[in-house]
């Protein structure tokens, strides 16, 4: 599913060069559920953005479902986000003063999905993450758990190759953390495949396996042994 | 998503972000608004100056007795006997004469007039019909003097307003009224309408009775002491001038322009006067509306600006999620277009509604001008959209993860 061969990142100010990822090479394979975890600063945020097509590594090769990432034009990247990935975001990213029904069905107007199709599969997804009662809600009417479950829904309404989660439980408070991981533990066993960032032990241990990044390079790639499972 | 799915998203938008779409919205209310009140009622000014011009009588020559030239002894104007009935009689109707239209021989002088105990000094003006045509004389009752009148010498009189009031008071209506002047008795037929104007001639403190009447009958005078001429046109006012001239010159047997005992002025030196105003006018306008434009137009700039800076996260978002880059302009650009439109009406409505406001407070003409409505609305609205257009086509270039860190 995601082949990551030596991967490197330079970020250039001026004469200072910043290396913030140097030769990471990890293969994902599909169904699984993988958590990378680092403090800040290690680079998991940007190997997250390459892994997301928001950004391009500088030297390396990315294949994410067979096609290669790192040589595709503005708009081909477009697609492969639309298409191949679901993002889930620290902060939400919801739409501000938009209905949980129109967010979810945002990406699918981008893919030119027809009105009545789109309406249908983001109420599928809305019911999926629990939220059948509150489609019509707008963010600020709902708590950070269920903003949460609803950029689940956006993430899954395209069907996407992989689900990538940057800190999900970020912004949350602890006692909803466990719904959303009980959600991404639920949707992996369907044969989803999740790629969750996070720097809290406790969250990766809710994945099969987890990837450990410090100063930008790879340092440990374990097979969870004691699984968390959410309720 | 298509045009029409992205008009329908515009549109969502809009209305889910009140606050931001009527700030945006007001801003160009104001912006087209103001340039079309401020230019509207500068034009309502530049027509009344003109109909103000207009009512002294278009085309008119005045024919005075007493030289043109300084030097030697002058008599006051109007105090010279050199003019004539026959004189005007002569403009009229002389094979020489070929561009006049109208000609109203005319006598004036003040005297003291009383009806019942009132008593009031006011000009009394000796007319024929055609001084009505001629000075632009409205009546808001009965009828003007009239030829039969003239002819017969008739006892009848045309009053100001303001005159009827010094004489009759408030609310008495002038017609059938009596009047004495010098010991001769008079009827009032007819009032005219209010022209506006004070002071020592208004034409409102007058009173009006058939010439023969005035000369004959109340001041014992055998000349006129003005004579007024309409011209046919505008255009042939130097041609009926000399006609004028020379026809006098030979009636009173002079051959040396430089000894005529008559002066022809002509309104060519008000209308010059009036040309400048307006030229004036329309500099002093073609000022403020620039000025306004300016501003209106950076008050829009702003406020896209701002709009749609504040919309780089979302723009992040919106490619995170599979926009292209064309889509997030198209999008804006449609957002923009809508707001600039709306703007557009509700401040072209506004604008007209404030100069009909103000020009009726201000008893002005109304006039609206085609001309700032397109150009208000023509350059508010390339501002709206080029400034909506511009950050959004910043914004979908950059690159959606430094979008989505923007702050």
């Amino acid at each position: 599913m995601i082949h990551a061969s030596h991967l490197s990142k330079v970020y250039k100010t001026g004469v200072l060069e910043t290396v913030a990822l140097s030769d990471v090479s990890f293969d994902i394979k599909k169904g699984e559920f993988v958590a990378i975890m680092g403090p800040s600063g290690s680079g998991k945020s940007t190997l997250m953005h390459i892994l997301g097509a928001l950004d391009r590594p500088t030297s390396g090769t990315y294949i994410l479902d067979g096609k290669n990432v790192g040589d595709l034009s503005d708009d081909a990247l477009a697609d492969i986000r639309n298409q191949k990935i679901g993002f889930i975001f620290q902060a939400f990213n919801l739409l501000p003063r938009t209905s949980a029904l129109r967010n979810v069905s945002l990406p699918l107007a981008y893919a030119g999905m027809p009105k009545i199709e789109r309406e249908e599969r983001a109420r599928k997804y809305l019911e999926l993450v629990g939220l059948k009662d509150r489609m019509h809600h707008t963010s600020a009417q709902l708590s950070g758990g269920q903003q949460q479950r609803v950029a689940i829904a956006r993430g899954l309404a395209m069907n996407p190759a992989i689900l990538l989660a940057d800190e999900p439980t970020g912004n949350i408070a602890s006692s909803q953390s466990a719904e959303i991981m009980a959600i991404f533990q639920k949707l992996n066993n369907e044969g989803h495949t999740i790629v969750m960032i996070t720097h809290e032990p406790d969250i990766a241990e809710h994945a099969k396996r987890i990837i450990f990044v410090r100063d930008g390079a790879l340092r440990g790639d374990e097979v969870v042994k004691k699984r968390r499972i959410a309720k | 998503m298509d045009i029409r799915e992205i008009i329908i998203e515009a549109i969502q938008t809009l209305t889910v972000n009140k606050l931001r779409t009527s700030l945006a919205v007001l801003g160009i209310v104001i912006g087209i608004g103001s340039v079309i009140a401020l230019i509207s009622l500068g034009q309502s000014s530049q027509l009344a100056v003109q109909n103000q011009i207009q009512s002294l009588g278009s085309n008119l020559l005045t024919v005075i007795p007493g030289a043109q030239t300084t030097g030697g002894v002058r008599g006051a104007q109007g105090g010279g006997t050199s003019l004539t009935l026959e004189d005007a009689l002569a403009i009229g109707t002389s094979d020489q004469i070929t561009t006049v239209s109208a000609v109203s021989p005319e006598y004036s002088a003040r005297a003291q007039v009383t009806a019942g105990g009132n008593n009031t000094n006011t000009q009394i003006t000796g007319v024929y019909p055609a001084y009505q045509t001629i000075r632009k004389i409205a009546l808001s009752q009965g009828s003007f003097i009239s030829a039969q009148d003239v002819a017969s010498l008739g006892r009848v009189a045309v009053i100001g307003p303001q005159a009827a009031v010094n004489l009759f008071g408030e609310g008495i209506d002038p017609i059938g009224q009596i009047v004495r002047i010098n010991g001769q008795t008079l009827r009032i037929i007819g009032v005219t309408v209010s022209k506006g104007g004070t002071g020592f001639s208004s034409p409102d403190d007058a009173l009006y009775v058939p010439l023969t009447t005035a000369q004959k009958v109340l001041f014992g005078a055998s000349h006129v002491s003005t004579i007024a001429v309409e011209a046919k046109s505008q255009e042939v006012m130097v041609q009926a001038q000399n006609e004028i001239g020379f026809l006098l010159l030979s009636r009173h047997q002079l051959s040396d322009p430089a000894e005529a005992d008559f002066t022809i002025f002509s309104q060519n030196d008000i209308l010059n006067t009036a040309s400048q105003i307006t030229s004036t006018f329309t500099t002093l306008l073609g000022g403020i509306a620039a000025i306004s434009l300016l501003v209106g137009g950076i008050g829009i700039m702003n406020i896209m600006l701002v709009t749609v800076t504040e919309r780089t996260r979302e723009i992040g978002l919106r490619k995170a999620l599979g926009a292209k880059g064309n889509l997030i302009i198209t999008q804006f650009l449609v957002e923009a277009t809508m707001l600039t439109a709306i703007g557009g009406i509700v401040g072209m409505i506004l604008g007209v509604a404030i100069s009909f406001v103000l020009s009726k407070l201000m008893s002005l003409p109304f006039a609206i001008s085609p001309s700032a409505i397109f150009l208000a609305i023509g350059v508010s609205g390339v501002v709206g959209i080029v400034f909506g257009w511009y950050p959004a086509r910043k914004a979908s270039k950059l690159q959606p993860i430094e979008a989505l860190r923007y702050e």
